[in-house]
């Protein structure tokens, strides 16, 4: 196996006495997508918030690349290459889709020029072909907020690709996605995520895309990793499938 | 087509003292307020009210008064060191101020400027009181004019000032510094998470509209002649939120459409009534109901709708 880009070593987090992680260590290694699933309300989510920085844990460190990042903020890891694609898409809801996105670019490539202005011909084409990528080039000028919400999701991963990170986190990508648009869009970001060589940790209820995408499954229950392993090893398990995926 | 109908506007403006000469007054006042009101509107843009930027305009404006005490008599000179230091004090206020939002952000601004008010209302010795401080007529390019002709210069020189930095103040907004202002407002989370620091781009907006209120002020204080307390009061912050949302919090032709539409407003209704108030806060009301994007914003859309 790779050497690991991420490290979560002994995490603890609760909230009000219930345990979102106990004492879990988990490695993201280079090159994989690493799929994490689990009852909601298990703490899949506050592990994305602990590895990007947005909750710190009351114990346990978080290492990237070999640097403690645990007590960094969102800002300072963003700019370490790991970008987030939220389950709620956050984005700029009062501008264009294509201002979104070439804001994205120009925090990694000119965000303090004064003189410069936002939409360059090389930004601009940028932004137009990561919406390309992930179906959304009619967009680029409608205001986000007007937006279907299946395609302001597809736009918060394609904001979050504009980074260029080296780790994509993704807090499932497939929600409020239609059955029809989901497979297309796993497919434009195994695409994306393949050419870049980025490396994904991806929430996901979706069992179906997971048994298709994920190069290796944590299952999260309570607080703690109940099995790890390649889906089908996973899917196999028993326990994973009478308590997470629901079939006995 | 918006640049043909913003050069026929200045020209006009320019044009106008020379057809009524009582209007040079009013109309280099309006400037002066025009970019103090700029300055409040560059922070609408992150949805951040302030109630308290009078402060930056009476602070640059006894900046110029005690530096014309102390010797400096050259206009440019002054107007340069009345945007530094407008800067200056928007940058000590903003390193505690931009981190907060809404009102908290609203009200703060409006104590610390209070406190700037009663400073200056009561420091009898240094800055004159509710008497103010004389700001004297300085020399142009080493050229020592008579008021009247003075007059002149400032109001030209703040038409000259007004396109200038109204565009410098355009580019800025339209960089990603400029955009990612107005994200702010929408969405900080995803900022920070795109590596922006917020804290940054809100210090900078604050410091660039800090030193736009001080522009303002330093012209206000040589069109008067003198300085007093009431430039920082409260009322005077107001007047100003006023002026932006007046004119319309979309562009840089707002903020001044604004002030000139509320100076003439205003010169118009003290000739009608004593009441003066009572015609501009109900135009005032008209506006907000009728033209909700402001005088800028409606002009703006008739110009779109005739594309």
């Amino acid at each position: 196996m790779t050497r690991p880009i991420l490290e979560a070593k002994g995490l603890h987090v609760s909230f009000n006495g219930v345990r979102a992680a106990d004492d879990v260590s988990i490695a993201v290694h280079d090159g994989e997508f690493l799929a994490i699933i689990g009852p909601n309300g298990s703490g899949k989510t506050t592990l994305l918030n602990i590895c990007t920085g947005y909750i710190r844990p009351s114990s346990g460190s978080v290492v990237l690349d070999g640097h403690d990042i645990t007590r960094l903020s969102p800002r300072a890891i963003a700019r370490r290459g790991v970008a987030r694609a939220f389950q709620i898409p956050q984005l700029f809801s009062a501008q264009r889709v294509i201002d979104n996105m070439m804001l994205a670019l120009a925090a990694t490539d000119g965000l303090w020029s004064v003189v410069q202005p936002l939409e360059t011909a090389s930004r601009r084409d940028e932004a137009r072909a990561l919406l390309e990528l992930v179906g959304l080039a009619d967009d680029a000028g409608r205001i986000s907020s007007k937006l279907p919400e299946g395609h302001r999701k597809l736009m918060d991963i394609a904001v979050a690709l504009a980074l260029k990170p080296r780790l994509l986190l993704l807090d499932e990508p497939t929600s409020g996605v239609s059955a029809l648009e989901r497979f297309p869009l796993m497919e434009a970001l195994m695409s994306a995520l393949r050419q870049r060589r980025i490396t994904a940790l991806f929430v996901e209820h979706d069992m179906d895309v997971v048994a298709r995408y994920a190069s290796r499954v944590l299952v999260w229950s309570a607080g703690n990793i109940m099995a790890e392993g390649r889906p089908d090893e996973v899917f196999s398990n028993a326990q994973v499938r009478q308590r997470v995926v629901g079939v006995a | 087509m918006r640049t043909v109908t913003a050069a026929a506007a200045v020209l006009v403006l320019a044009l106008l003292p020379v057809a009524a000469p009582w209007l040079q007054f009013v109309l280099t006042l309006a400037i002066a307020k025009g970019f103090a009101a700029l300055g409040v509107a560059v922070l609408l843009r992150a949805g951040l009210i302030s109630i308290g930027h009078a402060m930056f305009y009476a602070a640059s404006a006894y900046g110029v008064a005690f530096l014309a005490r102390a010797g400096v008599n050259d206009l440019g000179l002054l107007l340069i060191l009345s945007v530094l230091g407008g800067a200056l004090v928007g940058a000590v206020a903003g390193l505690f101020l931009v981190r907060y939002r809404a009102i908290f952000f609203a009200m703060l601004n409006l104590a610390v400027s209070m406190v700037f008010y009663a400073l200056c209302a009561k420091l009898y010795g240094v800055t004159g009181g509710t008497d103010g401080m004389p700001v004297p007529v300085p020399a142009v390019f080493g050229v020592v004019l008579g008021e009247p002709a003075f007059k002149s210069v400032l109001f030209y020189l703040s038409l000259g000032l007004m396109v200038l930095i109204g565009l410098a103040v355009q580019r800025y907004l339209n960089s990603p510094l400029g955009h990612a202002l107005a994200a702010v407002h929408t969405n900080e989370i995803r900022l920070e998470y795109l590596g922006i620091p917020v804290w940054a781009v809100l210090l900078i907006a604050y410091v660039i509209s800090a030193a736009l209120a001080g522009l303002g002020g330093a012209i206000a204080g040589f069109a008067i002649g003198r300085v007093v307390p009431d430039f920082a009061f409260w009322t005077a912050s107001g007047h100003l939120v006023l002026i932006a949302v007046l004119g319309g919090i979309g562009g840089v032709p707002g903020a001044f459409i604004g002030a000139l539409f509320l100076e003439l407003l205003h010169s118009a209704a003290v000739t009608v009534t004593d009441s003066w108030n009572l015609i501009v806060g109900v135009t005032l009301i008209i506006v907000i109901m009728f033209m909700p994007q402001g005088v800028y914003g409606l002009l703006a859309r008739k110009e779109a709708a005739s594309l």
